[in-house]
């Protein structure tokens, strides 16, 4: 009774000791906001990951896939019954997309992948990173007139109305460079005529007369050269806004204002950049928009493979906020993309794929299926490789953990660090109370008792050092992005750059597990801390405590 | 009465000094005075003190016998050994050569623990200084050595008895409206009042006192020492003092005189 009333008033009077385990709160805070960021930075990864990729992937890496998918499905099925929840068939080859933007041509490779528009979102969240919200709802892989990212008003306009007025505008280019040539050679003519104009203007007044006469010569025969150029113009006028327009061209005139090519959907990074104007906001920039055409050159699934390339018309973007993905990644039909790579048996009919994506039932062993369908599918015989999301993207998880774990490593050796600061404040205060440890040994108080007056001391004090610590890392929690604003504006470098982040706001999630731990490490380090000295306390001789000045 | 009996009953004390056999003096109720018998007694005690490699003989081969219900002072000149030998007979220390023993049991080769709780149930100490926990207020400070010798469910249990107990303590010595002062707020006589309270508080057999005047004036000295007179008179509380003041000395029923060490002489 004595330990815990002494205890409390030691705890109420000593502010010194208080001090002392400021370290500790302020470690204890980091430790909960540093875990609470990495938790909820790893969580959103997971979840975007998690969301792209499908639970299970049996893929084929040869140029022609798997042949006879249809068994492979039928083998699944078999092999996981009630655990599967979607399947769907994904021809994925790497290609080349090219753009032309401000008259240059560019050049970019990625991921081109072929879905199945029905069965794709069954396995993945493919539909809930689009633009459009008709395509969120579902994907068609047709233009929409416009009403992209109704969300964002910085999203330029975009769309079939857009692609109109695009084509019209070329259009109107071209007639004015039209006009403008025909007005450059009439201007020519007009410089002969001029010439002679004065001439017969020093000579007489209604020279005038025989001059606009003259000048209408010049410009009759000026314009049958015009209708070739004209011609010129219309051949290789399609070609800087769209490339692919020359083969089309030749067939029959490819008008973008009324015709569009197959559509696609790309990653959001292809077609944009994210910068920061001078004035330091962040802005994107769209090379590419929803209407604008695009040529992608891909290796056909014959032997030896042969480039193919087709025109694609841009129809959606997609942004799944993880730039590997947002920066690679091109969606098409399915079918038109085994169409085009000839991936479809002329005589049986049957379609080859690359990979086919399984989703899980929810609190199914991941590992487990994933262990089931390699032992049905042996590598050496099918040349299938079996993966699960977390095993393609192992390595980054792993990063992301080791980070964390370095992380926790170096902030417990802040607490630890503050457990020498208590050490020294402990043995200062029991030297300090010296005199009243004689006075309770002589009251008959045994050694333990002083000695758990101490240790209760130091677990109070940690107690109350990682409580206040859980309290200020968990306003910091709640009021991180105000923080992260206001060090910006106090120090005017950015926190939480946009512009590498795709997040807007700082994710955290804080599991009351690392809190419960980190508040049992730290008051353990305070008790470990008070060890040393509450044995000094405890063995300290009554006579010469007492004697002590 | 019947609280005292409640206090005094130590339930959870499971000591070999706590044998049925053996005569308890309550301290308070009772005007039985058993006088004649030796309660505290040594014999040839030696002590020295090591300070940097230099032996200091302090005590050389003392006896001494206090008798039950009686005043004895120890008197001396500082450096007399008078304050080492309190000490000894409170186990606050041990000694080198010699015995000491409580009620004619031997109690200076007893284990720690015995010891501890000899001095909490058995023994009131007060000192010259008096030793006051600066933390706590008077009250609290009467009621340590109980908070001390009682578990805390038992102290709890019982804590309006226990608190009654200790207010009619401090009502005696006078501080009965000074009972949630701290001890920076009392005078000299008022904080060595409050030590004798805390002494008392668990109605010891003998009251040990270092020097109790000796930071006082006269007339606050004189005060403490009636109450002690007092205690002892009408209590029959044994008490052992250590003083260098031969007029207290003269009040007391035995005088046993100290000098380098060695017992002087003893009347």
């Amino acid at each position: 009774m004595y330990k815990l009333l002494l205890c409390w008033r030691y705890l109420r009077t000593r502010w010194i000791a208080l001090a002392s385990i400021v370290s500790v709160t302020l470690g204890v805070a980091t430790l909960i906001v540093v875990n609470s960021v990495m938790d909820g930075f790893t969580e959103e990864m997971h979840n975007r990951i998690h969301g792209i990729l499908s639970d299970l992937v049996v893929e084929s890496h040869s140029t022609g896939g798997i042949t006879d998918s249809k068994w492979f499905e039928d083998q699944i099925r078999g092999t996981l019954g009630d655990r599967l929840e979607g399947l769907t068939t994904v021809v994925a080859v790497p290609a080349m997309l090219n753009f032309s933007f401000n008259g240059s041509n560019h050049t970019q490779q990625i991921n081109l992948i072929g879905i199945d528009q029905s069965s794709y979102a069954s396995v993945s969240d493919f539909s809930q990173y689009l633009m459009h919200p008709e395509n969120q709802k579902r994907i068609d892989f047709l233009l929409k007139d416009d009403g992209y990212a109704p969300d964002r008003p910085a999203f330029p306009e975009s769309g079939w109305n857009y692609r109109r007025d695009m084509a019209r505008l070329r259009k109107e280019i071209d007639r004015e460079t039209e006009r403008n040539r025909e007005l450059r050679q009439q201007l020519k003519g007009n410089e002969v005529g001029q010439l002679s104009l004065t001439e017969k203007d020093s000579k007489t007044t209604i020279g005038g007369m025989s001059a606009s006469s003259g000048s209408e010569s010049p410009t009759a025969t000026e314009q049958s050269s015009t209708d070739v150029a004209t011609s010129d113009l219309m051949m290789a006028g399609p070609s800087i806004s769209s490339p692919s327009s020359d083969a089309a061209a030749k067939a029959h005139y490819f008008d973008s204002e009324t015709d569009v090519h197959a559509g696609i959907v790309i990653g959001i990074s292809i077609g944009s950049m994210r910068y920061r104007d001078p004035q330091g906001d962040v802005k994107d920039l769209f090379f590419i928009r929803p209407g604008d055409d695009v040529t992608i050159a891909m290796p056909g699934a014959g032997s030896p493979p042969r480039a193919i390339d087709e025109s694609f018309t841009v129809v959606d973007f997609y942004e799944s906020k993880m730039s590997e993905y947002d920066s690679t990644f091109a969606f098409v039909p399915l079918e038109r993309l085994q169409k085009i790579r000839g991936m479809i048996d002329p005589t049986t009919g049957k379609k080859s794929v690359t990979s086919i994506q399984m989703k899980l039932r929810p609190g199914v062993n991941l590992a487990k299926a994933r262990d089931d369908l390699r032992a049905v599918f042996p590598p050496d015989q099918t040349m299938v490789h079996v993966q699960s999301w977390r095993d393609s993207q192992g390595p980054l998880l792993a990063a992301v953990q080791l980070e964390t774990t370095l992380l926790n490593i170096l902030l417990f050796m802040i607490i630890a660090v503050a457990g020498f600061g208590i050490l020294a404040t402990f043995f200062m205060i029991v030297v300090e109370k010296t005199r009243d440890i004689g006075v309770l040994k002589s009251l008959g108080a045994p050694g333990s008792g002083i000695a758990s007056i101490f240790l209760t001391y130091g677990l109070l004090l940690g107690i109350v050092g990682s409580g206040a610590g859980v309290l200020l890392g968990m306003l910091f929690i709640w009021k991180i992005n105000t923080i992260a604003a206001l060090i910006e504006t106090v120090t005017g470098r950015e926190v939480f750059d946009p512009t590498v982040y795709y997040f807007s706001e700082i994710p955290t999630i804080t599991h009351p597990a690392m809190v419960v731990w980190v508040i049992i490490g730290s008051v353990l380090v305070a008790v470990l801390a008070s060890v040393l000295p509450s044995i000094r306390a405890a063995r300290m001789h009554p006579v010469q405590a007492l004697r002590y000045e | 009465m019947s609280t005292l009996n409640t206090i005094s009953g130590r339930p959870n004390v499971g000591s070999e000094f706590d044998s049925p056999t053996r005569l308890r003096v309550v301290a308070f109720p009772t005007n039985e005075t058993v006088t004649g018998r030796t309660m505290l007694q040594a014999q040839g005690l030696y002590k020295t003190y090591k300070k940097n490699h230099v032996s200091v003989p302090v005590l050389k081969g003392v006896d001494f016998a206090a008798e039950q219900g009686k005043m004895t002072a120890i008197i001396g000149q500082s450096g007399s050994g008078k304050s080492t030998l309190l000490h000894l007979l409170a186990t606050l220390d041990r000694p080198d050569q010699g015995e000491v023993h409580f009620d004619g049991r031997r109690i200076d080769h007893l284990p720690r623990k015995s010891r501890d709780l000899f001095r909490n149930q058995r023994l009131g100490m007060i000192f010259q200084f008096y030793h006051l926990l600066p933390e706590l207020s008077t009250i609290e400070n009467v009621l340590a050595p109980i908070m001390i010798g009682r578990s805390m469910i038992s102290y709890l249990m019982n804590r309006r008895s226990i608190q009654n107990h200790a207010k009619e303590l401090l009502e005696r010595v006078g501080l009965g409206h000074r009972l949630h002062h701290k001890p920076s707020e009392l005078s000299g006589g008022e904080m060595q009042r409050t030590a004798i309270a805390r002494a008392l508080v668990t109605n010891p057999d003998i009251l040990l006192a270092d020097e109790p005047t000796g930071n006082l004036d006269q007339e606050t000295g004189t005060g403490i020492l009636e109450i002690l007179q007092e205690l002892n008179r009408e209590q029959g509380l044994t008490i052992v003092m250590v003083t260098h003041d031969e007029y207290i000395a003269k009040k007391c029923d035995a005088v046993v005189r100290l000098s380098k060490g060695r017992v002087e002489s003893v009347s």
